[in-house]
């Protein structure tokens, strides 16, 4: 048989409308009759108001926290807190989750076996706990018919679940995450699991030494992702698009991905750079020598935005980290850095000229809208080197040079053509000052 | 061959034209040391001249419409030959225009000019400025690029605020509830044709005013030249002004070219009407002095709401404005001083909003 939460389900109408009633029957018994009166009238501006006034639920009996309100940490639950919980706001109760009686006023007897009390609930319980309602489908459907349901079987498949069911409870269960009596729904700013504060609450135990010691795990991660230009994009440019720990690592199966799954799991944003790179000659080496595709280069926690250094010959590109002066990837890795650096000086000298003349003045919009095009290849370049195949960075970079060539000849003739006006508006000028001279030359003669 | 005074003669036996330039012969410029303020009247009159050249001329290429005015202008700015001069000749032109129109008044109001019997040639100068800032906000909206179409936005919001009227006139401006193409053929409409009108008429009107009324003199000066006729200097004005004068549109014309080839008038990025507004917008410098006002006053003033209470300060101080002849003194020797001291208090409030408004973000 299924445990069932109290109130669960029950239509907040009911309380409003019993309120209804009680007034309307408020209403028939102290009705005045006769004449109406100053006081009569005073009592129908009073009913009416009461009809106004916003329904407000009935608050139903709740000892527990009558007490835990008052009660210090760790006992302690704040009316004001647990308001902010999504199960409250659903109408679940304390006794939901703890069981015992809340409408008895008596702390024996509310918190007794007799009445289904179950006290703290203890860590290796919890997620069976919350699974009892959150696995269910059928009752989950009634809250947010959206809602996955697959959470316990998938923290059982995580690292966390086969420890916890290991009798480790030093790993994270779902209260760890969600918080407990202040749980909120992910989208909420607020949520300790939101995109925004997800890898804070997952640093509380990763990057604590002691919580982590006897692990055997680095606990950098979360300093390294604050360097990383995944938190760059999510935090500070707010693109909630961007990667934080679950995105990488999963949720409730939160597992490290595995060296044969990292380009998997980097692909489901950089779908470009996988494809090409699982067409490039460095699969089946990397493959073979167990080295995990795109970290093994761009690195995994403390990603930094990858640079034209990052390819080539010198000292920071990690080319050399395998290729050494002779080998042909070391060739080609040098020419591949060669087509990039040679139409980003192309784009910058076409973009200096362009913006010199548009300094002066002049109207070149057009050319520095052409200019996208050259800039548009050269981004293309750096997806396709992910092939680490010349030929097809030769065939992007190509129609880049010519865009940019054709911008920084539309740049020279802008600004040919101020200097051109600018000699024009010189020989207009002495034009103006001759007219000036004969014009004063001319009064002088006629007041003599 | 045909000589000019063939030509002249020719035209005098049909229209009797040494009679009908005779007044302007007649036509004396009093000549004192603040004389030279004179020839602001005839610089405004010139600008516009180069207003109505240019704006001709810009007409044959513009093509109003959110989707064509934007790429007109830039097709006037980089294919049309020497359309680049014609436009930022035609921008530069009107906002030295609008600032010699404001010296002008601002000349007349020092020099009292507006004194029995100009009350007439003060009002319709007045309402010519009014014209001159219309069509100022109305030529802004034409290139239909970003910075125009929300300072027409912010602009059309403001006359929205009038209590009653406002509403009715900001659709009637926009042609609807937002600013739209509908806006830009609108204000096509009131810059080539209703403006440019009204304005002729008006400028007809002024000018037929300044001849009949002749030129003012100081009331200082007119006391003493009264007392003293012999006193009185004169000058020409045909040819001896006009020649002047000439030399003044010369310049005008020299400065002119000297801001159409060193700084172009910029063509900005195309309106988006979906994207959100720049931040810091703000209107043309001679709307600056209002803006700025307008953004000092709190939000409430007692139960009012502050943007109403300045719209409404504005419109009371404008009619207050075109009837000050009316407030001032017939006799010159008893001109009054709190006009004289509210002159030098508006020309310091319009230039130091203005200069706040500009630096301010």
């Amino acid at each position: 048989m299924h445990w069932r939460p109290n109130n669960c389900g029950r239509a907040p109408s009911e309380p409003w409308r019993k309120r209804r009633q009680a007034e309307a029957v408020l209403a028939a018994e102290l009705l005045p009759t006769g004449t109406a009166t100053a006081t009569s009238v005073v009592f129908y501006f009073v009913v009416f108001l009461l009809f106004l006034a916003p329904p407000s639920y009935a608050q139903t009996k709740d000892s527990c926290l009558d007490c835990h309100s008052a009660l210090p940490d760790p006992l302690g639950v704040s009316r004001e807190k647990f308001g902010h919980d999504i199960h409250k706001q659903t109408g679940l109760t304390c006794s939901s989750c703890h069981g015992g009686d809340p409408t008895n006023d008596d702390p024996d007897k509310a918190m007794s076996r007799q009445a289904g009390w179950k006290g703290k609930i203890d860590r290796k319980q919890v997620p069976a706990l919350c699974g009892r309602c959150h696995s269910d489908p059928s009752f989950m459907r009634q809250f947010n018919p959206t809602l996955r349901t697959d959470q316990l079987s998938q923290y059982e498949t995580s690292v966390h679940g086969k420890r916890l069911a290991n009798g480790d409870t030093k790993v994270a269960i779902c209260t760890d995450c969600h918080s407990v009596h202040d749980l909120r729904v992910p989208s909420d700013p607020a949520s300790t699991v939101s995109p925004l504060n997800v890898a804070n609450t997952c640093a509380r135990c990763h990057a604590d030494p002691n919580h982590m010691s006897g692990y055997k795990i680095p606990t950098n991660q979360f300093a390294e992702y604050n360097k990383s230009v995944h938190f760059q994009a999510l935090v500070v440019r707010g693109d909630m698009s961007a990667p934080t720990c679950p995105t990488c690592h999963g949720n409730h199966a939160a597992t490290p991905p595995g060296v044969a799954s990292v380009t998997n799991v980097c692909s489901t944003c950089h779908v470009f750079q996988a494809q090409l790179f699982d067409s490039s000659p460095h699969k089946e080496p990397f493959a073979s020598a167990g080295l995990p595709g795109c970290v093994t280069c761009h690195g995994n926690h403390g990603i930094v935005h990858p640079t034209d250094a990052f390819i080539g010959t010198g000292s920071e590109a990690v080319c050399i980290q395998c290729h050494t002066e002779g080998d042909i990837g070391y060739t080609i890795a040098a020419k591949i850095k060669q087509q990039l650096v040679q139409l980003e000086t192309a784009i910058g000298g076409a973009e200096q000229i362009l913006d010199s003349a548009e300094r002066s003045g002049m109207e070149v919009s057009d050319a520095k809208l052409d200019l996208a095009q050259a800039k548009d290849a050269l981004i293309k370049a750096r997806v396709t080197i992910h092939g680490f195949n010349l030929n097809r960075v030769q065939a992007d970079i190509k129609p880049g040079l010519e865009s940019a060539a054709k911008d920084y000849d539309a740049g020279q003739k802008a600004l040919a053509e101020r200097n051109y006006r600018r000699i024009g508006l010189g020989v207009s000028l002495v034009a103006i000052a001759l007219v000036l001279v004969g014009l004063r030359m001319y009064i002088k003669q006629i007041e003599g | 061959m045909i000589s000019l005074q063939n030509v002249r003669k020719w035209l005098d036996e049909r229209l009797d034209w040494d009679d009908l330039i005779a007044p302007l012969r007649e036509k004396a410029v009093p000549l004192h040391r603040l004389s030279h303020w004179y020839f602001l009247g005839g610089i405004t009159l010139f600008l516009f001249a180069i207003q109505v050249l240019t704006g001709i001329l810009l007409l044959l290429y513009y093509r109003p419409g959110a989707n064509e005015a934007f790429e007109s202008v830039q097709y006037i700015m980089t294919q049309v030959q020497f359309g680049w001069l014609i436009r930022s000749i035609h921008s530069w032109s009107a906002n030295l225009m609008i600032f010699c129109a404001f010296a002008h008044m601002f000349s007349v109001l020092f020099l009292k000019a507006y004194r029995k019997p100009r009350e007439l040639t003060w009002v319709s100068g007045v309402i010519l400025l009014f014209l001159v800032m219309g069509f100022g906000f109305s030529g802004y909206l034409l290139p239909w690029n970003t910075l125009a179409f929300f300072a027409t936005k912010v602009g059309t919001d403001i006359a929205g605020q009038v209590p009653g009227i406002g509403k009715p006139i900001m659709i009637f401006l926009r042609g609807g509830e937002e600013v739209t193409g509908a806006t830009l053929t609108r204000f096509f409409g009131f810059h080539v044709a209703v403006l440019p009108g009204l304005m002729t008429l008006l400028v007809f009107v002024h000018l037929l005013l300044v001849q009949r009324t002749g030129i003012s003199v100081p009331p200082k000066l007119e006391i003493e030249w009264k007392a003293n006729p012999n006193a009185k200097r004169e000058m020409k004005f045909f040819p001896n002004f006009l020649l002047r004068e000439l030399i003044a549109w010369y310049v005008a014309l020299g400065v002119l070219g000297v801001l159409a080839a060193i700084f172009p008038w910029n063509l900005g990025t195309k309106a988006d009407p979906f994207s959100s507004a720049p931040a810091g917008i703000k209107p043309e410098w001679y709307f600056l002095f209002m803006f700025q006002t307008l953004k000092l006053i709190p939000a409430k003033v007692w139960f009012i709401d502050g943007e109403v209470v300045g719209v409404l300060l504005f419109a009371a101080i404008g009619m207050l404005w075109l009837l000050l002849p009316f407030f001032e003194s017939d006799d010159p020797s008893r001109t009054k001083r709190w006009i004289t001291g509210l002159t030098v208090f508006a020309l310091a409030y319009v230039a130091g909003m203005s200069l706040y408004g500009h630096l301010a973000k």
